[in-house]
């Protein structure tokens, strides 16, 4: 026979059950899932294969033409290259011109120039967090809420990737060596001195 | 009887069991359970009243923030909706923590129309859900707008245009603090207007306030002293108090200490600003930025310069409406005269305070 006890600890277990462990069974589930453990060589080719070093490793003439100067690779505009004013467009469908480097560009916007994408801590990307990097290429912006991601970067292109394609492409970037190059902040249109 | 008794009892249990259940389910979204989503339509977002189309419902609060976001002089209407038998946690009273089930919603209209209202709404205790519905051309309807935005929603000035931000766009602001709502905290809705606040709107009546807040026991734990000594920002002066509104309105959700721009040493949220008011505008005088002022010599680049105002980085880039210098850097397309003219006098205010 049910005593009044009885019934008292088989209610409290009861509603013990029913509020008290969702917490723990909600950290319980989320420990169950994996935490993702990105690849750097999944990130090396997605950088292979997605144009990156088209305007983030300095292009130079070769004997088959212009082709990317690896040993400068993903580590932007030259900060020793000092470029004159950019020359003005006539009225008329051309919109932009690039340097012969294909990491420095004027249009309407203003100048930009390619980004050092080797984790050096103070011109490159050594203080991004995987979190920045992500949200950049969602937002267009830099670092996440800065100013724009100025033209031709195609961040809407990259931001269409999923989350771990994205982590595996940061974790090959934070793989390189760091190196030191400062590229020059973007310039507004009609700054750049003449 | 014993039995009946005991029966009785089991059942109780048995339903508060199962009611228990439920609860949890709502507050705390099971990993497995879909995400929640935003409406395709305005109308069911609870906005507006079920009977009544185009009239709010009583149940969502109108509420005016003292030092309002710059929006290109879009007009704004905004109304909190907080679930009965709920409050907001104000255990940090910098960081409110709002009950789930809130909602949030902004009108922005321009030219006498309504072009876009988001929305904001706590689904669950971790998921906020953003989203934006863009009004038809006679104001009939508004539906929800794609989460990449909508470009050129509204012509606002030749040649500019007004965007809806994407769903990306949206969070890396409302991001930038725990709590994801930004102009809704205790200096925004101190009783203590500003009535220097460039832009500021007045408290209408009926309008939610720190005190009617407190009043219905809608802050948790109350505050009686926000109501009886409301948030004021402590300035050296009235153009002071305002620019550094104004800065606390516009730039706190991304300047502040805890977000990722810390290190950039600029810190003005709303807690922070109204609690050391003078102190904020003192250190922004001579401080470095990386932002380099064209014309300046590199690395002599400084936000406020009261020796030559016009070299200032923070009026240079509230001028600008290029994208590699404007700011704010999203939501404006347009300069902020009256905010560009106070912040100018308040430069030169120091200026001569140096001679």
């Amino acid at each position: 026979m049910m005593t009044s006890r009885t019934v008292l600890g088989a209610s409290f277990i009861a509603l013990a059950a029913a509020f008290v462990p969702a917490a723990a069974r909600v950290t319980a589930s989320s420990e169950q899932a994996p935490a993702y453990t990105p690849s750097v060589e999944h990130g090396a080719y997605m950088v292979n294969t997605k144009g990156c070093h088209d305007c983030h490793t300095p292009w130079v003439m070769g004997p088959k033409g212009p082709e990317p100067d690896m040993t400068r690779a993903l580590t932007g505009h030259p900060s020793d290259l000092e470029l004159p004013a950019p020359p003005e467009l006539p009225p008329g469908p051309w919109a932009w011109v690039a340097a012969a480097t294909n990491t420095a560009f004027a249009g309407p916007w203003g100048v930009s120039f390619t980004a050092n994408l080797t984790p050096d801590t103070e011109t490159g990307l050594g203080d991004w967090t995987e979190e920045m990097f992500i949200r950049t290429m969602r937002t267009g912006l830099h670092q996440g809420k800065g100013r724009p991601v100025l033209p031709p970067m195609p961040w809407s292109v990259y931001g269409q990737l999923t989350d771990n394609d994205l982590k595996d492409l940061f974790a090959y970037l934070r793989s390189l060596k760091p190196v030191r190059n400062r590229v020059p902040a973007p310039v507004d249109p009609g700054e750049m001195p003449r | 009887m014993g039995h009946r008794r005991h029966f009785a009892v089991i059942v109780l249990v048995a339903a508060v069991a199962v009611a228990g259940t439920t609860w949890r389910r709502a507050i705390a979204a099971s990993p497995d359970a879909p995400p929640p989503v935003a409406p395709d339509s305005l109308m069911d977002t609870g906005l507006y009243a079920a009977d009544r189309p185009g009239v709010v419902d009583p149940r969502n609060r109108p509420f005016s923030p003292q030092y309002p976001l710059w929006t290109d002089g879009a007009s704004k209407a905004r109304w909190i909706y907080l679930p009965p038998g709920t409050a907001i946690d104000t255990t940090d009273v910098n960081e409110w923590d709002f009950p789930v089930g809130t909602k949030l919603w902004k009108e922005f209209g321009f030219r006498g129309r309504a072009v876009e209202t988001r929305w904001l709404w706590r689904a669950t205790r971790d998921q906020w859900v953003f989203a934006s519905y863009v009004w038809n051309a006679d104001g009939t309807a508004a539906v929800k707008a794609p989460d990449d935005g909508v470009p050129g929603a509204a012509r606002i000035a030749p040649g500019r245009f007004h965007d809806i931000p994407s769903v990306h766009q949206c969070r890396a602001c409302h991001v930038s603090d725990r709590t994801q709502v930004l102009g809704f905290n205790a200096l925004q809705l101190s009783t203590d207007r500003d009535p220097n606040a460039i832009h500021g709107e007045p408290l209408q009546p009926g309008m939610t306030s720190l005190k009617t807040l407190n009043d219905e026991g809608l802050l948790q734990p109350a505050r009686p002293a926000l109501v009886s000594n409301p948030p004021r920002i402590i300035a050296r002066s009235a153009g002071e108090r305002a620019v550094l509104g104004y800065l606390a309105g516009n730039c706190g959700a991304c300047h502040n200490r805890k977000g990722d721009l810390a290190p950039l040493g600029l810190f003005w949220k709303h807690g922070e600003v109204a609690t050391a008011g003078a102190d904020t505008a003192r250190a922004m005088i001579g401080h470095e930025t990386k932002w380099q002022v064209p014309g300046v010599p590199e690395g002599e680049s400084v936000l406020v310069d009261a020796v030559s105002p016009q070299n200032s980085a923070l009026l240079r880039r509230m001028t600008s409406r290029f994208p590699a210098s404007q700011m704010p850097p999203l939501g404006t397309v347009v300069r902020d005269q009256d905010a560009l003219e106070a912040v100018a006098r308040w430069i030169a205010s120091q200026r001569d305070a140096s001679r």
